[in-house]
């Protein structure tokens, strides 16, 4: 019987081994008349207002959340929502009134009390919220969120509460489009559950929106449903929204393909060419807010000296936008010609054609006006991209191609890619770049203000090549104390014309938002941060 | 044999706590993660402070793995930066992947096998020769191919099953990405079992067999194909390893939120706790299988004993 002890100690090895599998998951299918269901990613962080700073975390609180404002997805201008009014007689200074009758779906009251908590607390260093630099404008920001050290306070002293609907907010300096920003999800209210049970809040959202939490299953999906007890403008349109994650977002469209999904709102590269044959014209290709260029490191004294303004226009004007946007892109980009984007519209601030000749293909002036620069340092030039996502790689090859053959000196421009996005944030972060950068930008707000102030002003959030221009920065300062918005407007245009002239960023190509749908839905559109509007969808 | 499988689960400590290490080690070196947690924003210095002292990333790197090992033993594998335990993402991919692999591996095996015997069995006809030519063209088609067009044709064009596997992945949803995994490997089985059956079918027991007078299927079954799948087993053994820890591309055709998947994300986040949980449960499984492997090494062929 030696073989049967042997089978003995082999079960047993293997039951060790398959303990674990034991475990399965009770399924749920597809329930319910109206509901889309839509593709979706793992959001990175948790999903709280103050720290959510990417698009799918922002889809579900789009749905979830209704804040003072509200950007319209057709026009970008910004709506009072929950905000009955918000006055100021010095750009500084601002009283907000709240309307009567908004309440959380648990039934609490909208108050207040309800934003001035949320903004504290988004604010507070202690609770590590991303997007805490929002609320950097308020009087008493820096007691709450020191650069270094603990918090002396608790609580910003810019923001009172007057009245359960009323409360006033102190800025440090003027910012006369401060209530435009505040269609931006991090100025959404929280209910005080938020406060009491974090842990529980995180698993199930609950916001004042149209839509509740169903269920959440952390990585993989979340079930949205249309709320009765909404009392705002824009009910939602349909049952509820299922959100799936999917692994790949070529899965999600051949899902759609089978009729498994409803609505893909990233049409994935490879598919760009089937797209028309498959879907007709249930297929969407809009400007979002999102703005692609290559920064110089100006920190870099062989960037920067005098003379090398004409090397950098060169760089730009040697770049076939034209032809890399459709060949690689299959027009989902579009050639840029300003430092904004066509999602803000030309009252916004979108100027085509601001950049001029520095954005126009022209190989012959490139190479004349670089010789006449100095050339490039040290003849050569290569840019530096995370190559892990969004077709860097080829894009990159391109524009080097592109200047390659404009200069005719065989390959001085070379490609130096970066494995994974983590990396390439720590080498730009650090200012460790030897030459231009990648560098893409989502705007937050449908301000023209976001595309340049954090960009190029003198220590500017996220000027990661340290451009620094005193005429530029006097502008800015200057465009956001202005009250009447066409004269703001104009102020920021000029400052963009210094841009213009020292190209310390070469404007690539405005990124559009894309979406897929089936034939059972309808109405779909994308706002302006390329998310669908989701309480708008009808489905049949 | 008790004594032999105790020592072999011993000797796996060593290996555990060096394989962590080098794992931990070699994520550490991707970098630091919290700046790419701002998006295309550029990293509030207080804040990415606050996160790095909360993760340990401020300490020296034999600190970090310290307070990590501490951790494990008190069955805390760390938090993703989603905000779930790493236990949670754990529990939730590995059966996941596991039932992948069973049903990868129960295809490989039944139709390897079933191949092989038959292959070997006729050697040089022309059905040894057509299995021959068909083992080859599937290993020369990679996993994304086979698994894009498996997924088209019977998912989307002749709308067959869901080309998609749902979250909880049941094993009838397994069935396709199963075969797409097991393809390769399956021809790996099958011309190994037929060597080896064409090796035996010659040897001296056999014939012997065959002059006792014993049933033709009694002989293949039991005393041909038993001595022949000692190198199949060994194969499998290491390739449900490779099944479950490679299986990524199969993952993310069919979207299976599974261990590839998983790891991969931990990568592409810089999420040290993600990517050491998970391939340390991976080398775990590779170790056990390796043991079974031996063992069944005696099942098969009673000549090989441990003590």
């Amino acid at each position: 019987m030696r073989g049967a002890t042997h089978v003995k100690w082999a079960v047993c090895a293997v039951s060790v081994a398959l303990a674990a599998t034991a475990c399965g998951g009770s399924s749920s299918g597809g329930d319910g008349a109206g509901i889309v269901r839509s593709s979706w990613g793992d959001p990175q962080n948790p999903i709280e207002p103050a720290n959510t700073n990417e698009v799918q975390g922002g889809k579900v609180l789009d749905m979830v959340f209704r804040g003072l404002k509200r950007y319209d997805p057709k026009t970008g201008e910004a709506e009072n929502m929950v905000a009955e009014k918000i006055d100021t007689t010095d750009q500084q200074n601002f009283t907000v009134t709240l309307k009567s009758g908004w309440t959380f779906s648990n039934g609490e009251k909208v108050t207040a009390k309800s934003f001035v908590d949320a903004w504290n607390y988004g604010a507070h260093v202690d609770n590590k919220q991303n997007n805490s630099p929002f609320f950097a404008n308020i009087e008493g920001y820096d007691q709450v969120h020191p650069e270094s050290g603990k918090a002396t306070a608790k609580t910003m002293s810019g923001l009172v509460v007057k009245d359960a609907r009323t409360f006033t907010v102190k800025l440090n300096e003027k910012f006369s489009t401060w209530p435009e920003t505040l269609g931006y999800q991090a100025f959404v209210p929280l209910p005080q559950s938020f406060f009491e049970d974090h842990e529980g809040w995180l698993k199930k959202p609950v916001g004042n929106g149209p839509y509740t939490v169903e269920s959440y299953t952390k990585g993989s999906s979340m079930k949205l449903r249309a709320w009765d007890g909404y009392k705002g403008p824009d009910k939602a349109q349909n049952g509820g929204v299922d959100l799936v994650v999917y692994t790949d977002n070529n899965t999600a469209y051949t899902d759609l393909m089978a009729g498994n999904l409803d609505l893909v709102d990233d049409v994935p590269a490879k598919q760009l060419k089937n797209v028309k044959a498959d879907l007709g014209d249930r297929y969407i290709n809009q400007p979002a807010l999102i703005f692609q260029s290559v920064v110089f490191p100006m920190y870099d004294d062989r960037w920067n000296k005098p003379g090398m303004e004409k090397v950098r226009k060169g760089l730009s004007m040697a770049i076939n936008r034209e032809e890399i946007t459709q060949q690689i892109y299959q027009g989902t980009r579009t050639p840029a010609t300003d430092w904004t984007s066509p999602a803000l519209r030309e009252k916004g601030g979108y100027q085509e054609g601001l950049c001029g000749d520095a954005c126009t293909y022209d190989p012959k002036r490139a190479k004349k006006l670089i010789e006449e620069g100095g050339g490039l340092p040290g003849g050569k030039v290569q840019f530096t991209s995370n190559v892990d996502t969004g077709s860097h790689r080829d894009w990159l090859d391109a524009v080097c191609n592109s200047i390659n053959n404009a200069l005719g000196k065989g390959a001085v421009c070379t490609v130096n890619p970066v494995g994974t996005f983590a990396d390439f944030k720590n080498q730009m972060a650090g200012y460790k770049m030897t030459g231009p950068f990648r560098s893409g930008w989502q705007a937050d707000y449908p301000l023209i203000q976001n595309f340049l102030q954090p960009l190029y002003a003198t220590g500017g959030s996220s000027n990661y090549g340290k451009f620094e221009n005193k005429e530029f920065d006097r502008l800015i300062s200057e465009a956001n104390k202005e009250s009447d918005q066409a004269a703001a407007v104009a102020k920021f245009q000029d400052a963009e014309k210094i841009l213009a002239d020292q190209m310390p960023a070469i404007p690539l190509w405005y990124q559009n938002g894309s979406a897929g749908w089936s034939d059972l839905v309808s109405d779909v559109q994308l706002n302006q941060f390329s998310v669908p509007v989701y309480d708008q969808i009808k489905v049949s | 044999m008790g004594r032999y499988v105790i020592r072999r689960l011993l000797q796996m400590i060593p290996v555990f706590i060096g394989s962590t290490f080098l794992i931990f080690v070699m994520v550490y070196a991707l970098g630091d993660p919290v700046a790419a947690l701002f998006g295309d924003k550029a990293p509030d210095p207080a804040t990415a402070a606050r996160i790095r002292h909360e993760l340990y990333l401020d300490q020296p790197l034999w600190k970090q793995y310290l307070h990590y090992m501490g951790q494990i033993f008190r069955g805390d594998f760390g938090t993703a930066f989603n905000g779930q335990k790493v236990t949670e993402l754990l529990a939730g991919a590995y059966p996941v992947t596991l039932r992948l692999t069973l049903v990868a591996v129960v295809i490989e095996l039944l139709v390897g096998i079933t191949l092989g015997v038959v292959s070997g069995l006729r050697r040089g006809r022309s059905v040894d020769t057509s299995v021959l030519v068909l083992t080859l063209i599937v290993i020369s088609v990679p996993t994304f191919v086979s698994g894009y067009v498996l997924q088209f044709l019977f998912g989307v064009k002749w709308d067959l099953i869901r080309p998609t596997v749902s979250p909880d992945a049941p094993f009838s949803e397994l069935i396709l990405p199963g075969v797409v995994l097991a393809l390769v490997s399956l021809a790996y089985v099958t011309r190994l079992t037929r060597t080896s059956i064409a090796e035996n079918v010659r040897a001296d027991y056999v014939r012997t067999a065959v002059a006792k007078g014993l049933p033709r299927r009694r002989i293949i079954t039991r005393h041909l194909l038993r001595n022949s799948l000692i190198p199949v087993v060994t194969f499998i053994g290491t390739d449900i390893g490779a099944l479950m820890g490679g299986a990524i591309v199969t993952e993310k055709i069919f979207n299976i939120h599974g261990v590839g998947y998983q790891i991969y994300q931990g990568i592409l986040r810089n999420n040290a706790p993600t990517v050491v949980g998970f391939v340390t449960i991976l080398v775990i499984v590779f170790l056990l299988a390796n043991l079974l492997v031996d063992l069944l090494y005696a099942v098969l062929d009673p000549r090989i004993r441990y003590a």
